[in-house]
């Protein structure tokens, strides 16, 4: 199946372009590549990242300089919900190690893995501005934030649903 | 750019006590070359025939004692000269100043912690400037005790060897292929200790003018695919030849051992910058760099003059130890063709260097 | 009890929408500006408030504005800075989550002085529901008129955009963050040039930090003179701390710039103190980045005199007994906690961000985790210690951009203060495995003084 942004999606970067100057469309791309992500499951498989290439009609090794400096595009599947716990220095001093081997321990996986039902993936991540209600992690679009082990598993709980 | 160009001088510099007059937008670098030997800092990203280059590896940092004489007051910080305009007047403190031999010693060592420092097998050995920076700049030995970084080896096609491991990440390659071709296929990808020049999907890099990438490279980072019989350079002779070429100079200096065309390069200047004529950079083409390889196709001009700093003059090696190795003591017996085998083997350090007890010689090498 | 000037209607039921922030005063400042003062009127009011920027450098906002080029037919911008990255703070997410017109009246206004017609919001891509309340806002406000052509009949055109990042630090580096904003690789540029003359697409630009903006509200509905009376000495008007760590109330608190550091972590009003009976042992006042110092430097100043929350007393005595305010980040730690350790996070996190660019930064950074690793985990010797201090000396000042000195400092810093908790980790190596650990350097007040 060829990669395709759907109408809505396709509206969404004639929007996101008309931001710019003419000419300056290449100022979209990081906007684009988080639709992209949305979009097509969660992660940017070379076929995207050259989709999106042709959208913005830029060159293919432009989006690849891209999409391989930030942190929040996954260049690889990733389960159907992410847990991205924050490790940094902040978040420490308030138990982060501790959740995180709460986590790793509960759903057998380590840091960087998904779970064999792909249902979960979990990722350490560095400081996500929400240090004074730490432990946190961020799932998707949202944080959460003074984590528990009980939180924890009502997370997973919730999730499984 | 910074190539020579004809508004008056007018600018006064002084640099490490030495005064010139230079034209304004100048930098602190070119103003140093204008003086020439050892005031001139290193440069391993700045290349003046390249847009945008420069300001990366930092070996070219000095001191500005006084800023200008309208605004004598010292700069705060050390600068990068190769990015820093002069002003009238502008006192530069380069090998007279402490702090920057301590800064580049610095910077060099943060260039080699993770260098694999596989000279023995590695073509730019001998025309290689990172080798000639630790030799000049650097401290023997190095403090890094963990195991060196190193990518996975990925084939970007026919002409050009890619050995990762070995970048310095100076960003010239990339500025070759956006300026001089007409599709960079190539870029740095990924950030931080983990940044790396790559296609990402293994593309063949096959512009016309993508050779020149080889030339620009300041280490054995990028090598030539096509250099027949791997050698040394010490072993081959440099000549200067040209022949007509529709699509450039076709100035190039061959690497020739007895009849044979072993390399074409382009001529190289004293700053180990691709050489101008007539105000042009002599870019070389695919086909004078690659398809060229006998002495018939060229009209040899005369030997090449070797750059004094060079270590294919001086006979330096990197750590100070000079190479032990004569041609037939490293060919062991064997035939030419096994150099080559003992290079794939290395290219990408299946053999961990950072494992060996010393220094790495041939001997690590061999099966 | 301090003025609020930024967060005192944060709390009003609300308030995130246009009508009741409207009803709450909301917008004056657009129309005393567009309605009664010139571009260069409003830039006067904001040198006059002695505004400094609350990004982390504390550059004077009204002189920046001062500096931008104007060249005839090239557009201007103002790019907000809203990538708050800096490990320790979060103040800006809780000005733009709770009372986002805030920071939309103060674009419209900065807009007008500095002749921007088309102004970025720059914002962590994490930060992604908060792009949807800053859009809401933003649609309100041209809904009712104070964006799109002609605003309130004045000539002056505006439109604000939101941009989410995607992932890199890095990013809050002003140029890095216009590298960025124009759908690059976040690769801090090579100065000169200033964005002040050559900034978003090669157009002249004034980058601030969200903070920054938002004061200009009060700064112009108040008057900058009256503004320049809060606070101590050069520390004018209120300050957004973001506290974090051990303490019993974590959160972001505006503090007018008059009140202690042990009134700061002490009084119920703010931090409220340490949890579970423990001691203060150290304190990392201003972000990640700025030097850590132990309680008894914290509290008082190597002259003995009461160390302020004022930029000018949190680094009296330099960097050997000194810190900084930087971005507000107060980071508390309590006597439990291992020094080592939260170097080491440290050192992590800007080897993780680090862009790659240039050598000292990028070799630099890893070398340093790696080392603080070994330590941190009973692997070390004495003479990591001094290398480590070689290392963070080698990068500090010799890069690009700033990220090399914040990676520095914290080492830096740990070394200078708790060298002996180094030098325990490398004589217990077992027990430096098993235990967090925390030495006796902290000075409690309250029970020294009880
Ligand atoms: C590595 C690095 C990260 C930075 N991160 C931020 C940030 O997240 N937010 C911010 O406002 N300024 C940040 N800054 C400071 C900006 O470069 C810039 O000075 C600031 O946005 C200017 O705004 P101000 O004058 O209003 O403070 C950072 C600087 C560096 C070197
Ligand atoms: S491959 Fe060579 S030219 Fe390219 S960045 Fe690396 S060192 Fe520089
Ligand atoms: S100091 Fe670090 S982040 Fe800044 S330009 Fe250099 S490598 Fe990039
Ligand atoms: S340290 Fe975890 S959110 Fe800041
Ligand atoms: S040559 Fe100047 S920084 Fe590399």
């Amino acid at each position: 199946m060829p990669v395709q942004f759907s109408d809505t999606a396709l509206a969404e970067v004639k929007r996101l372009v008309a931001r710019y100057p003419e000419g300056k469309q290449k100022s979209a791309l990081l906007p684009v590549l988080h639709l992209a992500q949305d979009e097509f499951g969660g992660w940017l498989s070379t076929e995207i990242l050259d989709y999106v290439a042709s959208v913005l009609k830029i060159t293919p090794i432009e989006v690849y300089e891209v999409a391989t400096f930030y942190s929040m595009y996954n260049l690889k599947p990733v389960g159907k919900h992410v847990f991205e716990v924050c490790q940094t220095g902040p978040c420490m001093l308030n138990g982060s190690d501790e959740i995180i081997d709460y986590i790793k321990e509960k759903l057998g996986i380590r840091p960087g893995e998904t779970t064999t039902d792909g249902l979960f993936t979990l990722k350490t991540v560095e400081c996500l501005g929400a240090c004074g209600y730490a432990p946190m992690m961020q799932m998707g679009k949202h944080y959460r934030e003074h984590l528990t082990r009980e939180q924890v598993d009502q997370i997973i709980a919730e999730s499984r649903k | 750019m910074a190539e020579q160009t004809n508004t008056p001088a007018n600018l006064k510099v002084t640099i490490d006590n030495i005064t010139v007059e230079v034209a304004p937008g100048t930098t602190i670098l070119q103003a140093a070359r204008q003086i020439g030997g050892d005031v001139t800092p290193p440069a391993m990203c700045y290349y003046s025939k390249l847009e945008g280059s420069g300001g990366k590896c930092r070996t070219c940092l000095v001191e500005v004692a006084a800023g200008s004489a309208a605004d004598p007051r010292p700069m705060p910080k050390l600068v990068a000269s190769c990015r820093t305009p002069i002003a009238e007047g502008m006192i530069v403190k380069n090998i007279t100043s402490d702090r920057v031999q301590e800064a580049r010693a610095g910077v060099v060592e943060f260039l080699l912690v993770n260098h694999p420092l596989d000279c023995p097998v590695c073509d730019q050995a001998g025309e290689c400037h990172l080798q000639d920076l630790g030799y000049e700049h650097g401290k023997e030995g190095t403090r890094y005790e963990f195991k060196r970084r190193t990518f996975e080896p990925e084939d970007i096609g026919p002409y050009i060897q890619l050995h990762m491991n070995r970048c310095i990440l100076c960003y010239r390659c990339t500025y070759v292929a956006d300026q001089l071709t007409d599709n960079r296929v190539h870029g740095v990808l990924d950030r931080g200790d983990h940044a790396n020049i790559s296609t990402h999907i293994s593309k063949a890099i096959e512009n016309n003018f993508c050779g020149n990438m080889i030339d620009v490279c300041p280490v054995g980072a990028l090598t030539d695919k096509t250099f027949r019989f791997k050698n040394r350079v010490w072993f081959t002779k440099p000549v200067e030849a040209h022949r007509d070429c529709d699509q450039c100079c076709g100035k190039v200096t061959l690497w020739q051992r007895g009849e044979d065309v072993l390399r074409v390069t382009a001529r190289k200047d004293e700053w180990g910058e691709v050489q101008s004529h007539e105000g042009k950079p002599g870019w070389i083409c695919n086909t004078c760099r690659f398809e060229k390889k006998k002495a018939s196709d060229w009209v040899i001009e005369g030997p090449t003059k070797i750059n004094r700093h060079s270590v294919i003059a001086q006979g330096h090696y990197l750590g100070l130890k000079k190479p032990t190795e004569t041609l037939p003591a490293v060919m062991d017996g064997r035939d030419p063709k096994l150099m080559m085998d003992i290079h794939s083997v290395s290219e990408v350090n299946r053999v961990d260097i950072s494992e060996l007890p010393g220094p790495a010689t041939s001997e690590n090498f061999k099966k | 009890m301090g003025r609020k000037l930024l967060l005192d209607k944060a709390h009003v039921e609300n308030i995130r929408l246009y009508e009741v922030y409207r009803r709450e005063g909301g917008y004056r400042s657009v129309e005393k500006a567009l309605k009664s003062m010139s571009p260069d009127q409003v830039t006067d009011e904001v040198k006059k408030s002695g505004l400094r920027g609350r990004g982390g450098a504390g550059f004077p906002s009204g002189m920046k504005w001062s500096f931008l080029a104007k060249p005839e037919g090239v557009p201007r911008y103002l790019v907000v800075n809203a990538d708050e990255s800096e490990p320790g703070t979060f103040k800006d997410r809780y000005l733009m989550e709770f009372i986002p017109h805030l920071l939309i009246e103060g674009m419209i206004t900065s807009s007008y002085a500095l002749g921007s017609n088309n102004s970025y919001i720059y914002i962590r891509g994490e930060y992604a529901w908060i792009v949807d309340i800053l859009q809401q806002a933003i649609a309100e406000a041209r809904n009712n008129g104070w964006l799109g052509k002609n605003i309130l009949g004045s000539g002056f055109d505006c439109d604000i955009h939101v941009q989410r990042g995607a992932g890199a630090y890095i990013c809050g580096e002003e140029t890095a963050l216009l590298e960025s904003l124009e759908g690059k690789r976040g690769n801090p540029r090579i100065k000169p040039p200033f964005p002040a003359v050559k900034g978003l697409w090669g157009c002249p630009t004034v980058v601030n930090n969200v903070e920054t903006i938002a004061a200009v509200v009060p700064i112009i509905n108040e008057g900058g003179e009256e503004y320049a009376k809060i606070g101590i000495g050069k520390s004018t008007g209120t300050k957004l701390i973001s506290a974090c760590g051990n303490i019993n109330k974590p959160g972001v608190y505006e503090i007018d710039m008059t009140i202690s550091v042990e009134e700061f972590i002490y009084s119920d009003e703010y931090c409220g103190g340490i949890p579970n009976g423990r001691k203060l042992k150290a304190c990392i006042p201003g972000g990640s980045s700025v030097p850590i110092l132990p309680a008894n430097l914290l509290l008082k100043t190597a002259k003995g005199e009461t160390r302020m929350m004022t930029y000018e007393s949190l680094a009296d005595g330099g960097f050997a007994t000194g810190s900084m305010m930087g971005s507000g980040g107060f980071i508390v730690m309590d006597d439990r906690q291992c020094v080592v350790r939260h170097t080491y996070t440290l050192a992590r996190f800007y080897r993780h961000e680090s862009c790659g660019q240039c050598s000292p930064c990028r070799e630099g950074t890893g070398w340093m985790e790696k080392i603080l690793w070994n330590i941190e985990t009973g692997k070390g010797k004495m003479s990591d210690i001094d290398l480590l201090w070689d290392i963070q000396r080698k990068i500090e000042g010799n890069t690009i951009c700033p990220l090399g000195d914040a990676a520095a400092w914290p080492v830096a810093a740990a070394i200078r203060h708790f060298r002996d908790e180094f030098e325990w980790h490398v004589n217990n190596p077992e027990e430096a495995q098993k235990r967090n650990y925390g030495l006796a350097h902290y000075a409690d007040p309250l029970v020294v003084t009880a």
